[in-house]
């Protein structure tokens, strides 16, 4: 497969997760909740090298897993240098056998192992559907919790990049639709390693969505230790209008959205949920106590996506704090073109969210 | 089909025995299993491994306790070959509080994960990839331990398991595939729907993994054979496959009665039963009938006390549907 690093500002291979990490040793050690600010800038895409690069160090148990993860340091470069650093016997290049991946994945967590797994398109999971709906989720449940399945599957998610229907979907609402599954999307690179220590040091499965369009963003750095809780939403932006709740590459899109309506006098806070499971629908209820408008950006298709969930749960606790309807902007009910011009027409944009979001101030 | 004959087998009397009294134990759980479901006791279906024994059983005297084993939803024999008791599993069975999976699993999914035994799965196939991972796991923390895969012929013909036996081979993991063929995929000969005479052995040399093909209702073979199997996996050898010709006393679940199978063909294997194979065997070595029908006896009253107790034991708390998502021990999915 080719390589599909893209992106003029990707690491191009290089180690940069470590050369990050080295510079994120000689900052202050904050409280470890928030990056320092002074944390140099890394980009989305060495933040998921560095962070499954901290966990390796740490503990030994923690195994990775894939196809082109070792030498090729991943088709995203998401990998580069863990190979250098940590060898084959942590770093296990794999055939083209999804099941495999996440079967023996599976049985690895059941024996001691906290393995990462990684399926390269999210798109994927539908050839290794059996061990995320039937398998991994309901293990421990069906034994009556006599086995643990410590596990991480991180995949690339999402569209933009013009990759065509089969390499381009955002599935999180799949992950979403499975009881027993944890499911995170990260929207900045330290989010990304705070995450990414949550979910592997989690003793249960986590689905780890990184977004194929945030890899070559930049932000700050993480600090040494940093640990995101998992099912803790964060406030992106604050403000007193209207509540815009997005999860990974659908949080920028609210930022640039909230900066143009600021310029037209509205107060728009800005709602990363970071996690679909576990869903912290207390910081979103917070929220639209304090606008009492709602309108939820995500980038899988509205029948059956997550904003679904938080709508029904904002209709159903928070009926009484709303002035307006609640809005979605979501993909639309076909899959993805390929052409810049069409997908642009299917997924969420900034301009559809300016859209609504005016149509919702003016209700 | 290699026959073992006694002579150079290691397996003493006082542990044929002991093989043969297991294997009891399994026959009267399954039959009881068939009496208490057509008595409303066990709901859902079950898939009886009567006729099966010596495998589980076989394959079970030849590993150490801290071997993992992975079994499919005809996993009675093996969840009571590697130490769950009768009454644990027939409680499962009948749905109390006192199940081996305290009743969240039913009869296809029997679990003894303190005796190494990893699960009964119910998607065919599926777990052929988690016993390598299993293998993958000891092989990275230099354990020693192997696993092994139970499947049935039936599971040859899904991409799971080529899957799984391509990376063990590549990996050499210390993994063994057992096909436990009973020559029908359901209700369908197994031979009609694969392009190749024995379904599991025929397709191990194209993923280079040696396989023997055995005779699956002879104790003293089984136990051989995964002896084999798995000292070579322990010593860096990697996998096998081992393709045990068996047949299953009862039809594929409970509503089938397996009309599909020749008369002729079920008399013929029906003269094999492993428990009457296992008995030549132990008169051949000087055991008295005596001492063989004592180990029947206590089979039998084992597995009466079993149905009892679990007749007697209580339905599970209803709030116990909402344990056991999250290592926890809970079930929240929203903060």
């Amino acid at each position: 497969m080719a390589d599909m690093s893209g992106g003029a500002a990707g690491a191009g291979g290089a180690p940069g997760g470590t050369a990050a990490g080295s510079a994120a040793h000689a900052a202050p050690a904050a409280g470890a909740e928030q990056a320092a600010p002074a944390a140099p800038a890394i980009t989305y895409r060495e933040a998921v090298s560095e962070a499954l690069a901290r966990e390796l160090r740490r503990d030994p148990a923690v195994v990775c897993l894939g196809e082109d993860i070792g030498r090729a340091g991943g088709v995203f470069k998401t990998t580069a240098g863990l190979f250098d650093e940590f060898g084959p016997s942590r770093i296990w290049d794999t055939p083209i056998s999804e099941q495999a991946i996440l079967g023996l994945a599976m049985g690895a967590a059941m024996t001691g192992m906290r393995p990462v797994a990684e399926i390269m398109f999210s798109d994927f999971f539908a050839v290794c559907w059996d061990y995320l709906a039937n398998e991994i989720p309901k293990m421990r449940y069906m034994t009556g919790g006599q086995v643990t399945v410590p596990l991480v599957v991180r995949t690339a998610n999402g569209g933009g990049l013009g990759f065509g229907a089969q390499h381009s979907q955002a599935v999180e609402n799949w992950a979403l639709a499975i009881p027993g599954l944890k499911v995170v999307a990260p929207s900045t690179p330290a989010d990304v390693i705070g995450l990414m220590a949550s979910a592997v040091r989690s003793d249960d499965p986590v689905v780890f969505f990184e977004h194929k369009g945030l890899f070559a963003s930049k932000g700050p750095g993480a600090p040494p230790g940093h640990v995101v809780p998992l099912g803790q939403a964060s406030v992106a932006r604050a403000g007193t209008d209207v509540t815009v709740v997005g999860l990974a590459a659908t949080v920028p899109m609210a930022l640039a959205a909230a900066d143009r309506l600021a310029a037209e006098g509205v107060s728009a806070e800005v709602v990363d949920l970071r996690c679909l499971i576990p869903l912290d629908m207390a910081s979103v209820l917070e929220s639209v106590r304090k606008t009492s408008r709602l309108l939820i950006v995500e980038e899988n298709p509205y029948q059956g996506g997550w904003g679904g969930t938080v709508a029904s749960i904002v209709a159903d606790e928070g009926f009484e704090l709303l002035d307006a309807p609640i809005r979605r902007v979501a993909a639309a009910c076909v899959p993805l073109p390929f052409a810049d011009a069409l997908e642009d027409e299917v997924i969420p944009t900034v301009e559809k969210v300016l859209t609504a979001a005016r149509a919702l101030l003016a209700y | 089909m290699t026959t073992t004959g006694l002579a150079g087998s290691a397996i003493g009397a006082g542990e044929l025995l002991g093989l043969y009294e297991r294997m009891a134990v399994i026959r009267r759980t399954e039959k009881a299993a068939h009496d208490l479901f057509l008595a409303g006791l066990v709901k859902g279906t079950t898939h009886l491994a009567a006729g099966h024994e010596a495998v589980a059983v076989g394959a079970s005297a030849a590993l150490r306790p801290d071997d993992y084993v992975f079994a499919t939803y005809r996993g009675h024999h093996h969840a009571i070959a590697r130490g769950a008791t009768p009454e644990e599993c027939l409680a499962e069975l009948m749905s109390r509080a006192t199940g081996v999976c305290k009743a969240k699993g039913g009869s296809m999914h029997l679990t003894k994960a303190s005796a190494g035994m990893l699960g009964s799965y119910a998607i065919v196939g599926a777990h052929l990839p988690l016993a390598a991972g299993a293998a993958w796991s000891a092989k990275l923390r230099g354990s020693g331990q192997v696993a092994v895969a139970f499947f049935g012929d039936g599971a040859t013909n899904i991409g799971a398991f080529h899957e799984a036996l391509n990376i063990a081979a590549v990996w050499a993991l210390p993994v063994l595939f057992v096909c436990e063929n009973n020559l029908y995929m359901e209700y369908t000969p197994i031979g009609s729907v694969t392009a190749v005479a024995n379904p599991a052995a025929d397709r191990a040399p194209a993923y280079a993994i040696p396989a023997e093909l055995i005779d699956g209702n002879d104790v003293v073979v089984v136990t051989e054979a995964v002896s084999r199997a798995a000292e070579r996996a322990r010593s860096g050898g990697g996998p096998t496959v081992i393709e045990a010709r068996t047949y299953r006393h009862f039809g594929h679940s409970r509503t089938d009665p397996a009309t599909y199978r020749p008369a002729d063909e079920v008399a013929e294997w029906l003269r094999r039963d492993p428990l009457d194979i296992a008995r030549g065997r132990l008169a051949e070595m000087g055991v008295a009938p005596e001492q063989v029908a004592e180990a029947d006896e206590r089979a039998a009253r084992l597995v009466a006390e079993a149905v009892a107790a679990a007749k007697a034991a209580p339905a599970p708390d209803p709030r116990e549907a909402f344990t056991d998502v999250w290592a926890d021990g809970g079930s929240a999915w929203r903060t």
